[in-house]
């Protein structure tokens, strides 16, 4: 007796759980691991998974085991040119050819010291902004021109005939058939019962005039009862759309850039992978996140993603020029009202010297009130410029949305943006 | 149902390596009436087509169809799908569940060639000898495996829900650490079945916990003096013969988590049934741990066996037949000691080896074997072979039936490995005088009880500080590896109380192991 059973439509990833439960178990280590990747990793990779490997003692399952030492005979194939009573010496890392009562335990795993796997993309993710939270999410009412969905909205009299809905169009045509040829069926029987009645009188008692009329009757009814149409085209329904507004929220990042003489390539990579990070973090928890780039020395100019990163200018700094023009563009395209706004700014800390007031200015009464969250991150080794004093002010004004980091290096991004994004455990006022 | 093998067939059933369930089933009628020839009783086989991600949940879950959630199947899981991914290695090409029906996975990805060999291999192979071998007639219920599985997932799903997850996992990581020690090995166990056990579990609950208070509570009256147990306490170290009442457990016992399931006083009742679930498993297990040269080297012979008579039979072509001699020949491969693919002995050769071998002392005895077989040589083979299935474990199969042809043609050796010399010594070849010693060394090696430390529950201090210790014997004087603290925790975590473990080599106590390690401990080794 066999049975046949194709299982293959069946439910793959029975071990999800598990996988999860270990991921769970060693997560301090992973975490490592993680972190280790992305301070190494450019961050245009971050879109992989990432390989992990665990020391294979801190995951073992500990049994009994005999340890070295004491005596034991192994039986090995493929002698060659042993003899009985041979003695041979011990070869280097104890052991004789192989124990092949013990040695089948270690067989699983990679067999080294380390235990690696692979994290999905997914998971990796996860694990890098594991602990980290968006400052005052807020669903912002919604925008209703691009974010329509057609539903169905029950049936209609007219239509296109694909979205005819057979079934109700033939419901609707029985019911008008039975409505249409009642009235004319009740007449008919009436004067098929009053033709039965006057022939079943006596051959004399005919009246051979009220036959022929009742025969005639029952023909014109006949026929009106055929002539009831078996569909018409007031039967026909269809499926209706309607338009629904969906909710949805929706997120736009300014990155904003100093690309005057002062910023080097080595900078402007370090702003790179913060925009990057921003990026990939906003994007993990908005449906839409729209990127503008706004590039700035003495003047700002909206630019791709491609210019932004890689041409350069020479020349002065001037930031509120910036700032000027990411309220100009919030204003024309992306009302608050709908919109998430963060801006992330990156910069070398020079500015004109009575620029930075202005900038404090504009921050404080134009953009702040409209932000999600404006984080500045200064990448310089040297002292602070007035730009950075001036932002302190603005810090204080608005420490819950306004966050400003000093980064060295490439390695510093990563914790800088934990700190930045760090999970608030407290709401204050 | 019965298609008679001797028709003459009409060309071969299928050609190439495209397969599909109608090919499948042509085969299965032609070998299943081959196996009715050949008198091989099996269970209905269930044969379930399964992609490679099935097949590696099924891998992590050692094979079975469902199991209960931890850690370790996905440390398992993602061991295997990582040395999959790097091609390390092949996945095995067939899983089969001793159960009744007989669940075997095939996988989608083989070919037409390697389903048929899996189904013969599998389907007839395995399943007779999950059906036939003693140690599966008298240790597992076939039947009713699954349907434990599907309450042990259950019971421990919903004790996650209310203990938390973290606390299950914390009980399952301290039975896994001791399931090899969470078996009966000579007293059979009592049958399992999910009805009556979700039906009992809960009266058991109850019963049980009274029963371990009681003990707890009551002081037990001093026994008789003559009760007294040789090896107890001295005189002096208990003047008023307070603990002359003898130890308990009054003998020592083997089975730890049974020990523990019964006896450790601070376990809860959900603990104490989810240290039954992991003892229950690993008894069912316990038979494949003793039968894998056996259980392989059956299968390999009837595939072998299965596999040659389709193609005698017609039902096969040239093509499918080089193609399963390659195959049949990798696994059966036994590599040399000195050669890097060098891993041990492989089962499947040996176990091969040794039934082709007793089928050919049984139809074409030499000398040689009437003098070492006289009982078998010329006997009818089908008839021996069955016996040799139906009777042995692996360590008796070997000391009954490795011939001195199977030692010359593998060439075995021994090797004495003794730490208080400073080489290594060959202690027998394969030659006359070598034989008996080379395969009494080759059944140690397959020995369960020499594998694995013998250690039992030697006493719990129900009288005193209710600290349980254990008894390790050594075995020519080999010690314990470090892991012994880390599997001690687990034990303590169990037992709540101190736990002492003693290495001892021929009576005399060669190493104290405690749990909490206290201060001034004698560390060592």
């Amino acid at each position: 007796m066999t049975y046949f059973i194709d299982r293959r439509p069946n439910a793959k990833h029975k071990s999800a759980v598990n996988r999860q439960r270990f991921l769970e178990r060693y997560r301090h280590h992973i975490k490592r691991s993680v972190e280790e990747a992305v301070n190494r990793r450019s961050i245009t990779d971050m879109q992989r998974g990432e390989s992990v490997s665990i020391p294979t003692r801190d995951i073992s399952e500990p049994v009994f085991q005999h340890g070295p030492g004491g005596k034991r005979s192994i039986v090995s194939p493929g002698n060659k040119e042993f003899l009985e009573g041979d003695r041979i010496r011990r070869p280097p890392g104890g052991g004789g050819g192989g124990g092949a009562g013990e040695g089948k335990a270690s067989n699983q795993g990679q067999g080294d010291d380390e235990f690696a796997f692979t994290l999905s993309r997914e998971e990796f993710l996860e694990f890098v902004f594991d602990g980290l939270e968006l400052p005052h999410l807020q669903r912002k009412p919604l925008k209703t021109m691009e974010e329509i969905k057609m539903v169905r909205a029950g049936l209609a009299r007219d239509g296109v005939p694909s979205r005819m809905s057979v079934t109700r169009s033939m419901r609707e045509a029985y019911a008008r058939r039975i409505a249409m040829r009642a009235p004319i069926k009740r007449a008919l029987m009436e004067a098929q019962l009053a033709l039965a009645e006057e022939l079943g009188k006596d051959s004399i008692l005919r009246n051979p005039a009220r036959i022929a009329e009742l025969e005639a009757e029952i023909k014109r009814l006949e026929k009106r009862i055929a002539s009831v149409p078996f569909i018409d085209t007031v039967d026909l329904r269809y499926h209706q759309l309607a338009p629904e507004p969906q909710p949805s929220s929706q997120a736009v990042i300014f990155c904003v850039m100093d690309v005057s003489g002062s910023m080097t390539q080595n900078h402007k990579d370090i702003a790179k992978r913060f925009f990057l990070l921003l990026y990939l973090f906003l994007e993990k928890h908005y449906e839409k996140v729209e990127l503008v780039f706004v590039r700035h020395h003495t003047a700002a100019r909206e630019v791709s993603e491609e210019e932004f990163f890689y041409s350069r200018e020479t020349g002065g700094t001037i930031v509120s020029s910036a700032l000027k023009l990411v309220h100009g563009i919030v204003e024309k395209r992306y009302p608050a009202s709908q919109w998430n706004l963060y801006v992330a700014q990156a910069s070398d800390g020079d500015n004109w010297d009575d620029d930075s007031s202005i900038c404090r200015d504009l921050l404080i009464k134009e953009l702040m009130p409209n932000l999600q969250y404006f984080a500045y991150v200064e990448i310089t080794p040297h002292e602070h410029q007035s730009l950075w004093h001036e932002y302190e002010t603005v810090a204080k004004r608005f420490s819950e949305r306004f966050a400003m980091r000093q980064i060295f290096e490439a390695g510093d991004i990563y914790p800088v943006f934990r700190e930045l994004f760090k999970r608030r455990l407290t709401t204050s006022s | 149902m019965r298609v008679s093998s001797d028709a003459p067939a009409s060309g071969p059933i299928a050609t190439g390596s495209d397969w599909n369930f109608d090919i499948l089933e042509r085969f299965d009628e032609v070998l299943a009436a081959l196996a009715d020839e050949y008198r091989l009783d099996t269970y209905p086989n269930q044969i379930e087509v399964i992609t490679t991600e099935q097949m590696m949940d099924a891998y992590a879950s050692v094979g079975m169809p469902v199991g209960y959630h931890h850690w370790s199947f996905g440390k398992q899981f993602l061991a295997v799908q990582q040395a999959y991914k790097r091609g390390q290695m092949g996945l095995a090409y067939e899983l089969v569940i001793n159960s009744d029906p007989c669940i075997a996975y095939l996988m989608e990805e083989n070919t037409l060639m390697m389903q048929v060999l899996v189904m013969a291999h599998a389907c007839y192979g395995h399943n007779s000898f999950f059906k036939g071998n003693y140690l599966f007639r008298t240790w597992t219920e076939a039947d009713s495996i699954v349907d434990y599985l599907v309450f042990a997932r259950k019971y421990i799903a919903r004790c996650e829900e209310r203990h938390g997850t973290h606390a299950v996992e914390q009980l399952l990581d301290a039975c896994h650490a001791l399931q090899n020690y969470g078996v009966d090995r000579y007293k059979r166990p009592s049958r399992i079945s999910a009805a009556q056990e979700a039906a009992r579990q809960q009266e058991r609950e109850a019963y049980l916990q009274t029963q371990v208070n009681m003990l707890w509570r009551t002081i037990p009256k001093p026994l008789e003096k003559s009760e007294t147990l040789p090896g107890g306490f001295f005189d002096e170290d208990d003047p008023l013969g307070l603990h002359e009442g003898g130890r308990y457990p009054p003998e020592s016992q083997e089975n730890l988590l049974y020990f523990i399931e019964k006896n450790a006083p601070l376990l809860a009742p959900w603990q104490r049934e989810i240290v039954r679930i992991v003892r229950k498993l690993a008894q069912y297990f316990y038979p494949q741990r003793q039968t894998q040269v056996m259980n392989e080297g059956w299968a390999c012979f009837w595939h072998y066996t299965l596999m040659n008579r389709l193609y005698d039979d017609g039902h096969v072509d040239e093509g499918l037949m080089l193609e399963f001699l390659q195959s049949h020949a990798a696994v059966i491969n036994q590599p040399e000691f000195d050669s890097p693919y060098y891993s041990g002995i492989n089962p499947y050769a040996l176990g091969f080896a040794i039934f082709r071998d007793i089928e050919r002392i049984c139809t074409a005895p030499t000398e040689e074997d009437r003098a070492w077989f006289p009982d078998i040589a010329g006997s009818p083979w089908r008839e021996t072979l069955e016996f040799a299935m139906r009777n042995f474990k692996d360590e008796s199969f070997i000391q009954q039936f490795l011939s001195p042809k199977v030692i010359r043609d593998l060439k075995l050796f021994v090797m004495v490995d003794d730490d208080q010399s400073d080489t290594l010594a060959v202690g027998a070849i394969h030659n006359e005088q070598g034989y008996r010693r080379v395969r009494n060394a080759l059944s140690a090696q397959y020995a369960l009880s020499l594998r694995e430390p013998n250690i039992q529950v030697f006493e719990a201090a129900i009288r005193g500080d209710r600290s349980l210790t254990l008894h390790h014997v050594q075995e020519s004087r080999r010690p314990l590896e470090r892991s012994v603290y880390p599997v001690m925790r687990h034990l303590q975590k169990l037992w709540g109380f101190p736990v002492h473990l003693v290495s001892m080599d021929e009576g005399r106590v060669t190493h104290r192991y405690r749990w909490p390690v206290e201060e001034g401990d004698g560390e060592g080794a």
